[in-house]
């Protein structure tokens, strides 16, 4: 295993202060905690982080780090020495569910992994929740449906080591799930150490964009483009919705951006949200002599100002 | 057998889920004096204050977002609501922008 250097990673001199590892810690977790950050590897970079303050913020730790990483350098193979540990007393503690390197393992893992304890505590044979994120189709939502989705999940192997492990599960998607809620699985999150109950597992839905609609909260939105003279003179168009094909009427008069709503149709709950079709004029190309007479003889018939609002 | 028959069954959770404080504190690992004051700096809403507090779905992930906040950046707890409000609003502006473009 590698060498890491904990001051560099947190980007302090060797000699900092606590209050200077503590601010530099702060700055690097508000840049990159995975709730916060838009930085592409950002939970990468927070674990790194989490991991250098863990050791550099305990005087113990710190003073063991220093004193076993005198003779290396960074990326250097290590091999932690046999006993190097003996004659430090360690507190432990930290992040819940931060999951370490190899290297911070070898050196503190036993100890800290001993002293976080607290999760489950409480309820002793209760299997730990685990909690995901998923996108989602919104067709998935509109009508309910099995997804398979594939999570990945740190879970503690039978030498006690933190390992990653990929699982797929289909899933009947409940109907009328909404961006931001979570969809709960009975018995899906780790098994109960004791003969307890399993946890469960929670997964937070994000929906993909949708090709045809926008959906805002419950309700979906439809741009749907119509000739200038099926908006003038009113139309009777097939438009498409959630529940299939509609025949839809455009009462005359319509304009760009004039709302039809179809209530109801949204995304269903008990109180489903509504389906709102917005019109946009597509403007028939002038080729040909026929269609630029036509456009000529609108042009005669009256006076219009698509300007008039902007006063010129 | 299909694939749809060996499915798991979801359940919307937010809506239909009522939490008490006990079970929140436990899905959340904090003791509930910790839940409690979440719910007076408004970061968690309770839905019932009539007898026994009791909390929606929606509460779990709130929480376990103040939770994550409080520990890792080592926010008080005025800074952790204003933080769980304004990632909220993020969050929300990000889906409209997102569904817009």
């Amino acid at each position: 295993m590698e060498f890491k250097d904990y001051y560099k990673v947190m980007g302090v001199a060797r000699d900092a202060t606590e209050a200077q590892i503590k601010q530099a810690y702060r700055k690097l977790a508000r840049k990159y905690h995975p709730d916060v950050s838009k930085e592409k590897d950002a939970e990468a970079r927070f674990k790194e982080v989490g991991e250098a303050y863990e050791v550099l913020k305990s005087a113990e730790k710190r003073a063991a780090y220093d004193q076993l990483g005198k003779d290396y350098r960074p990326g250097q193979d290590f091999r932690p020495p046999p006993n190097w540990d003996s004659g430090f007393e360690f507190s432990g503690g930290g992040p819940g569910d931060a999951s370490y390197s190899d290297f911070f393992d070898a050196l503190f893992g036993a100890q800290a992994r001993a002293g976080r304890g607290g999760r489950g505590a409480a309820h002793p044979g209760h299997g730990e929740d685990h909690h995901a994120k998923v996108l989602l189709d919104l067709q998935a939502s509109l009508n309910g449906g099995t997804r398979s989705f594939t999570l990945r999940m740190p879970e503690i192997d039978a030498d006690g080591r933190l390992v990653s492990k990929e699982r797929t599960l289909n899933v009947q998607v409940p109907k009328g799930i909404l961006a931001g809620q979570q969809i709960r699985l009975a018995g899906q999150g780790a098994k109960a150490h004791g003969d307890g109950a399993a946890g469960d597992l929670y997964i937070e839905v994000e929906f993909q964009p949708d090709p045809l609609y926008r959906v805002d909260g419950r309700d979906l939105y439809l741009e749907l483009p119509v000739a200038p003279w099926e908006a003038a003179l009113g139309a009777t168009v097939k438009t498409p919705t959630p529940g299939g094909n509609v025949e839809l009427k455009i009462p005359a008069g319509s304009h760009a951006g004039s709302k039809l709503r179809l209530k109801g149709r949204g995304i269903p709950a008990a109180q489903p949200g509504d389906f709102y079709v917005v019109l946009q004029i597509a403007l028939p190309p002038a080729t040909g002599e026929k269609a630029k007479a036509a456009y000529a003889a609108l042009a005669a018939a009256g006076a219009f100002n698509p300007r008039a609002s902007l006063g010129v | 057998m299909s694939a749809d028959d060996r499915a798991l069954p979801g359940t919307i959770f937010d809506e239909s889920a009522i939490l008490s404080i006990q079970d929140l504190s436990r899905m959340c690992a904090v003791d509930e004096r910790h839940i409690v004051e979440f719910v007076e700096e408004g970061v968690l809403s309770v839905v019932n204050v009539s007898s026994e507090w009791r909390f929606t779905g929606d509460a779990l992930r709130r929480a376990r977002l103040a939770v994550r906040l409080e520990r890792d950046l080592e926010l008080n707890l005025a800074g952790v609501a204003l933080a769980v409000e304004l990632l909220e609003e993020l969050a929300q502006l990000r889906r409209e922008f997102k569904a817009r473009s």
